[in-house]
């Protein structure tokens, strides 16, 4: 099942983007602030309205489906993590259920495998304010996994997280696009992460589209030097790659 | 969840009986002596705890969902202006002079309490926002707060003016059967309409983002708010005048007993606010006070205000 944006114009925000998504991967979603990355985010999963332009889910056009077949396969992460009152765990996956109307057994497979897969299932009956932020996080997701998504969009989904939960939750997400076939779609600030973990980068640059492709050939030290004005040098090997900002390697100044 | 709702039908099935007895004259049900106890029981002890029941039901269920709609456990139904509206048309009920015949009072208050939705839904509808809806609402209440003071400092005699404002006090004395069969099918509806809404609460406790991407539609939800809130507010001022807190304390007794879903929370909150304004209600009773009884309104003020000092003191605690 594809997910694809066809000319998406925001005013301000997205300047004609046209993409198409492919399931299995992991799809990461970088530029600068303002650039537009959760405007495109937002537009992909049906929850902005372009301005001009569509987005369609295997060829139906997005704005036409009833809303609850599209939360049905478009799961949706957003920035701010709030839950408003102290649910549980077990809780608060379930409620990733209520796109579906598939019956208490089907609902309870449902929630039991999102937490199996996050190894939450050890803290279900944990309320969520008795939680470290990367126990949280994985709870978050276990409610986007329950919903049984094809495609999971997620906003900026390491704010807040040590790097070692990062990693694992990173680690989590490639796991579900490479061997659940889930699309998976994430706007990351960290361009090592998004070198190290994407299986495809897509560059946004005041809401233009400027890049598109694997990190290693989109993510060059020409471009952020270019996009983000800083000069920039990458370390390491392919798959561990660190990025070592501010050092002029090429007598290019921001 | 359910044990709970078991427990509070329980509360509900004792004190209801109890509540029958208690009163200025005190009744003993194994000596019934008293001549005209078969009337004080049908036509004032029962209309009344039927209406207490009824009453408190709504307050309590309308609070649930508010709690749930504004993701805030200090929201209060009075506050989206229905209430309000509806006490600015009871108002001009007796301004007029139309209060004196039976039904014209519920009647103006039940105007009032619609045009009230009716301007909230014009205002805030359009982009379906909580925010927007909550600082419209807000202007109603202020709006509809000030018009009913000028009407009462504009009163063509003083008797109408100290009529109104006894009034506003809230209060379950001296109401009938005609006042149940005006505000129980309204304040049913009502409930029936936010249980209708519970599933898109649970779904805004992830923000109202996240709610629209698990296919949630905010037009709808706020359609529902205002048709639920309004019925079970609309009615409960339209005919006892306006009563705070019930829909502020009930809910956050009954939330940390369910598993703290905004739709696992109505019916219980629905079930307490029943018990609690019955409970209440006797007490208003009982209680001997030289000038008549104590108003309702007051009495739950009374313990009401301190119990939301006591709520702000401990989220400041969580919060520092």
């Amino acid at each position: 099942m594809m997910l694809g944006g066809a000319n998406l114009t925001l005013a301000g925000r997205l300047a004609d983007v046209s993409v198409t998504l492919n399931p299995c991967e992991m799809t990461v979603i970088c530029g600068p602030n303002g650039a537009g990355k959760s405007s495109l985010l937002g537009a992909l999963a049906g929850l902005v309205m372009p301005d001009r332009g569509s987005v369609s889910l295997q060829d139906a056009p997005l704005r036409r489906m009833a809303a609850t077949a599209r939360a049905q396969a478009i799961g949706y992460l957003p920035q701010s993590a709030e839950v408003a009152w102290d649910v549980t765990v077990e809780t608060l996956a379930a409620l990733g259920r209520l796109p579906w109307r598939s019956g208490a057994a089907a609902d309870a497979a449902a929630v039991q495998a999102a937490l199996t897969a996050l190894q939450l299932e050890p803290l279900r009956s944990r309320p969520l304010s008795q939680l470290s932020g990367g126990e949280r996080a994985r709870a978050l997701l276990a409610r986007v996994l329950a919903g049984e998504p094809r495609w999971l969009l997620a906003d900026e989904p390491l704010a807040n997280l040590d790097l070692a939960h990062q990693l694992a939750l990173l680690g989590q997400l490639r796991a579900l696009a490479r061997d659940r076939g889930l699309g998976v779609v994430l706007v990351l600030h960290d361009l090592a992460q998004a070198m190290n973990f994407a299986d495809r980068v897509l560059v946004l640059d005041r809401g233009a589209l400027v890049a598109d492709g694997s990190p290693e050939a989109v993510l060059t030290e020409q471009l952020i030097g270019a996009v983000w004005g800083v000069p920039a040098r990458w370390l390491g090997e392919p798959g561990a790659r660190a990025l070592l900002p501010g050092c002029v390697t090429s007598g290019r100044g921001p | 969840m359910t044990r709970l709702n078991a427990w509070l039908l329980l509360a509900l099935a004792i004190a209801v009986p109890l509540s029958l007895l208690a009163g200025r004259v005190w009744i003993d049900p194994f000596d019934p002596q008293l001549p005209n106890a078969a009337v004080i029981f049908a036509e004032l002890r029962l209309p009344r705890a039927v209406l207490a029941l009824v009453l408190g039901a709504g307050l309590g269920a309308a609070g649930a969902a508010m709690q749930g709609y504004l993701r805030n456990p200090l929201a209060d139904p009075g506050l989206f202006g229905i209430a309000p509206g509806a006490a600015l048309g009871a108002v001009l009920s007796f301004w007029t002079g139309w209060a004196a015949s039976g039904w014209a009072l519920p009647l103006f208050a039940l105007a009032g309490a619609g045009g009230a939705m009716a301007l909230l839904g014009a205002i805030a509808g359009r982009s379906g926002g909580v925010l927007l809806f909550t600082l419209a609402g807000m202007m109603i209440a202020s709006l509809a707060g000030a018009l009913m003071s000028l009407a009462i400092s504009l009163s063509p005699t003083p008797f109408a003016m100290s009529e109104i404002v006894t009034w506003l006090m809230g209060a379950l004395v001296d109401r009938g059967w005609a006042d149940v069969w005006i505000a129980a099918p309204l304040t049913l509806a009502g409930i029936a309409v936010l249980l209708r809404a519970g599933r898109s609460l649970d779904a805004l406790t992830l923000g109202e983002v996240a709610a629209r991407s698990l296919g949630i539609d905010p037009q709808r939800l706020q359609r529902l708010m205002i048709a639920g809130i309004g019925l079970t507010v609309g009615a409960g001022v339209a005919v006892a005048g306006i009563i705070g807190f019930v829909g502020l304390m009930v809910p956050h007794f009954v939330r940390p007993l369910t598993d703290r879903r905004p739709s696992s929370l109505i019916v219980p909150s629905a079930l307490a606010g029943a018990l609690l304004l019955l409970v209440a209600d006797c007490l208003c009773r009982i209680v001997p006070l030289a000038g008549g009884e104590l108003r309702l309104g007051i009495a739950l003020s009374l313990l009401g205000a301190p119990f939301f000092l006591h709520l702000l003191l401990r989220l400041r605690r969580e919060l520092a």
